[in-house]
């Protein structure tokens, strides 16, 4: 006798049990702590931030620990938590600028004032596995630094923390050849965190969902970009990565305060431009900006932020990463990973009309057959 | 007894910036009557129809339209739904490209009855039979009623497009070089079709086309557009004959030289 | 007991008072979607949480909820969203679809007919019945506003003009009250007539595209077809093996590994509330 699927609480009981003990892995290795990810997996943790829309380091690690390593579950994970938070103030937009240098580097000039600092990349590491790593290092604590890094570390903090370094976007400016920074006075920003995107949608929103958006799907557009689809001309501007103090400003003091400090990625494409019926030739801007240091991300999102101005500069709208309506309903991985998944739902009620739908149609193709055969 | 003209335009003008595609367009068009708008390309005529024909929102002037149903409208004082509505039922607008003008990936007969649908048919066996009438009217095989517009040839598309159009038999309709890209075989057979249709249904066309000998076989006046002005108009055999403005002279010159 | 490290019901009052604000918007406009800002929600986009953002704003203490996927109490994700709101709420949960004030649904509607004062909650993934035939979401919002739907007319000829039917087997398009064109959601076709006038207030939400529509009690609700070729909803040869219904809506089960089927109500509450009415006159 047929009995209804019954005992699914039990079963997911079970299923969440299994969960942990997977994640644990082998017993008799240390547990992974929380400040480990923290700081050993830092590049993830700057992800997470990025596309949980939450700068919390400790958060955003934790959230890797329990997701094992799984990063969009993980983005999720932040983000859920991130609803339930109360939203006490909004910041004062965060000044570049002023940011405390760890890397800056231009692909448009040789050399600029404040110079090429490469700081920590990878960029030029020959990609060659690194057998000493498999083997933890024993003791630490006592080696400390080299006394080189020490030397660096030093001179990079009395060089740039004190010295203002221009952005490469001021310099260029300054010739009035790059068109010029949207004011941020009275123009109200939006936050698609609490409203319905709405399209078309303002590059304020854009640049949100883009932020928001999955670092892979952004990369292939960007890339896409490169070859042809949606062609934008780019330089890479600047691209810099640094702390920056976070403002607010509270209604009863009427001046702004700091409130800490938050690292984050920026880069700034330079797009070459033709020029239209109502812009003179020069260069347009696309922009990227993202927590912690997550700089192909950040070169992504200037890509296709600049892609996606095609209208705005009266270009043709051909390809996929121009198109504002493409792009924003698809960036997100929480929304995309959720509703792929939602496949594996039950579908049974609607499998069952399809199945009695065929049925029906075959059935009457044979009569038909019958009736053109005899 | 004086016809009421069936699109009165007053002072029309398109602009894109700075840039002016037409200016100080005026006319009128009365029914049975078709009305051939020629020039060069950029010559503003297609910005023009696409003016008149609501596609685009002129920047200046008044468009007049006489409804035997809902008496004298000014077209850009309506709400948009009427506009529209207005679109799909009295008037018909033929594409140069039936890209523009079709669903692709519809049947024929869907194609057809899309109109009639948009306007309330809920009958299935009458939407059919409507599609296979405006078939034959067109010159297709009643056998491709439920073939994809995309196995048809190019001169056939056109005049699904035009079937399409006439099937909720509209008073006015607008062309945009309805033979463009078309063989010429195939261009003389479509304009014998139009000319046929246009006389049967009394329809009022306007008609724009930067080809004279389509002009001379279809239009009864002529407007020669240049530089986003009208520097010409009269009846065809006049303007195509005896010219007067130079720039129509050239225009007709270069044709009719071998 | 609801758990104390969240809010009642998860989300907080200022977002629950968002959605019910956009919610009776929802109602005064039957079948309208309005758009509203979704929340991210502790289960995936896709596996209900515009359904569970409605019930977390309409639930309250003295409510009793009764959670269902393809009409069964014990489908798995029926089983996680009741004990997400048994936990951040403390409120009744029921399988009785007569006991339930709130019904949040996937996919189906209950077979016992509702009652006025019920709330009916249907989880929605596609909203938007101009969806995949207009896939601008500006010139589908138009179509919407200026009642232009010949379009659907369209794809249900070219089902016909092909197959001989309309192919919509489920998400049928309705009309509602003679104004909007709806999606019903995933339900079954045989499940439209039922929401016809019904007397329960019908709320549908839909998380990831950030949309809520609304069916109020005793509103026309009519499923798009031809004259000539009229709205049927499906019918079965079986009756339910288990309860003898020949009525309703059955789902159809391989028991062994020949093939035999066997058929039975999709409807679990209803199937065992027959049973038990017939154990009861044996």
């Amino acid at each position: 006798m047929y009995v209804a699927v019954k005992g699914g609480e039990k079963a997911i009981d079970e299923a969440h049990a299994l969960l942990a003990e997977r994640r644990r892995g082998e017993q008799s290795l240390a547990e992974l702590t929380v400040e480990q990810i923290e700081q050993q997996l830092s590049l993830s943790v700057s992800r997470v931030m990025t596309e949980g829309s939450c700068y919390d380091p400790s958060l955003a690690a934790l959230a890797i620990k329990q997701a094992q390593g799984d990063l969009v579950e993980a983005i999720f994970l932040l983000r859920a938590y991130r609803t339930t938070l109360p939203r006490l103030a909004t910041t004062e937009p965060i000044d570049t600028a002023n940011m405390h240098i760890k890397r800056r580097i231009s692909a448009t000039f040789k050399d600029l004032p404040g110079g090429q600092i490469l700081g920590p990349t990878y960029d030029y590491t020959h990609r060659l596995l690194d057998f000493k790593l498999m083997v933890a290092e024993q003791d630490t604590s006592d080696k400390g630094l080299s006394a080189e890094l020490e030397i660096l570390n030093e001179q990079m903090d009395s060089e740039t923390s004190e010295a203002v370094i221009p952005r490469v976007m001021d310099l260029l400016n300054q010739e009035g050849l790059i068109e010029k920074e949207q004011p941020i006075d009275d123009i109200p920003v939006d936050d698609i965190t609490r409203e319905a995107i709405k399209l078309p949608a303002d590059r304020d929103v854009r640049l949100q969902n883009l932020a928001r958006g999955d670092e892979g799907f952004l990369l292939a557009l960007g890339y896409a970009t490169q070859r042809g689809y949606g062609h934008t001309h780019p330089f890479a501007g600047e691209i810099r990565l640094g702390d920056v103090e976070v403002e607010i400003t509270p209604p009863e003091l009427g001046f702004s305060i700091c409130i800490g400090e938050i690292e984050v990625t920026e880069c700034e494409m330079v797009n070459q431009f033709k020029g239209s019926k109502d812009k003179p030739p020069q260069f347009t801007r696309g922009y990227g900006l993202t927590f912690g240091y997550s700089e192909r991300k950040a070169m992504a999102m200037a890509l296709v932020d600049r892609a996606l101005r095609a209208e705005e500069l009266g270009e043709p709208v051909k390809s996929a990463a121009q198109d504002p309506e493409f792009v924003l309903m698809h960036s997100d991985n929480v929304e995309a990973s959720g509703f792929v998944q939602h496949l594996k739902l039950p579908h049974y009620v609607d499998f069952q009309s399809e199945l009695e739908l065929i049925r029906k149609l075959r059935a009457n193709d044979s009569a038909d057959n019958k009736e053109t055969t005899e | 007894m004086i016809e009421q003209a069936l699109l009165k335009v007053e002072d029309l003008a398109v602009h894109y910036g700075d840039y002016v595609a037409c200016e100080q367009i005026n006319f009128e068009l009365f029914p049975g009557e078709v009305l051939g708008v020629v020039g060069e390309s950029g010559s503003g005529k297609t910005s023009l129809l696409k003016a008149l024909s609501t596609q685009l929102t002129p920047d200046a002037g008044r468009v007049e339209y006489f409804s035997d149903i809902k008496g004298l409208l000014d077209l850009y004082e309506l709400p948009e739904s009427q506009r529209r509505q207005l679109t799909r039922s009295e008037w018909g607008v033929v594409h140069q490209s039936p890209r523009d003008g079709l669903r692709l990936n519809v049947s024929a007969g869907a194609n057809i009855g899309e109109r009639l649908m948009e306007n309330g048919e809920r009958n299935y066996g009458s939407i059919r039979q409507q599609a296979e009438t405006w078939l034959e009217n067109v010159e297709i095989d009643i056998d491709r009623i439920d073939d994809m517009p995309t196995t048809f040839s190019g001169g056939m598309q056109q005049r699904l497009q035009i079937a399409r159009n006439l099937v909720t038999h509209p008073k006015l309709i607008f062309m945009d070089e309805p033979t463009g890209g078309l063989d010429v075989s195939v261009q003389a057979r479509l304009l014998d079709l139009l000319k046929k249709l246009v006389s049967q249904y009394n329809l009022s066309v306007i008609i724009v086309t930067h080809d004279l000998a389509v002009a001379r076989l279809l239009a009864h006046r002529l407007m020669v557009m240049q530089r986003g002005r009208v520097v010409e108009t009269g009846l065809t055999d006049q303007v195509l004959d005896d010219p007067q403005h130079p720039y129509t002279q050239l225009l007709v010159s270069s044709v009719l030289q071998p | 007991m609801s758990d104390p490290d969240y809010n009642f019901a998860y989300l907080d009052e200022q977002t629950k008072r968002m959605i019910r604000r956009s919610l009776l918007k929802a109602v005064a406009i039957p079948g309208y979607q309005v758009p509203f800002g979704s929340r991210e929600m502790p289960m995936p986009y896709g596996w209900g949480t515009g359904g569970i953002q409605l019930t977390a704003s309409l639930i309250g203490l003295d409510d009793t909820l009764k959670v269902i996927d393809q009409g069964s109490d014990d489908t798995t994700n029926a089983v996680s969203i009741r004990k997400f709101f048994r936990r951040t709420t403390g409120v009744a949960t029921t399988e009785k679809t007569t006991e339930a004030t709130l019904i949040q649904t996937r996919h189906r509607i209950p077979e016992t007919p509702l009652q006025k004062g019920q709330i009916l909650i249907y989880q929605v993934p596609i909203p938007d019945p101009l969806s995949f035939l207009e896939p601008r979401e500006t010139e589908a919002r138009k179509m919407h506003a200026l009642s232009e739907y010949g379009i659907m007319h369209t794809k249900l000829y070219e089902d016909i003009a092909h197959y001989g039917a309309i192919l919509h087997t489920y998400d049928y398009p309705v009309m509602v009250n003679d104004r909007y064109v709806m999606r019903p959601s995933p339900i079954p076709k045989f499940d439209n007539p039922k929401m016809d006038n019904m007397h329960a207030l019908q709320v549908f939400g839909a998380g990831r595209e950030k949309r809520i529509y609304a069916v109020p009690p005793y509103t026309k609700v009519k499923s798009l077809d031809f004259e000539d070729h009229p709205f049927e909803v499906q019918r079965w040869e079986n009756s339910c093996a288990l309860c003898g219904a020949d009525n309703t809506f059955l789902d159809e089960i391989v028991v062994d590994d020949h093939g035999e089927r066997l058929f039975a109500c999709a409807d679990s509450d209803y199937c065992q509330t027959r049973q038990a009415e017939q154990g009861g006159q044996r």
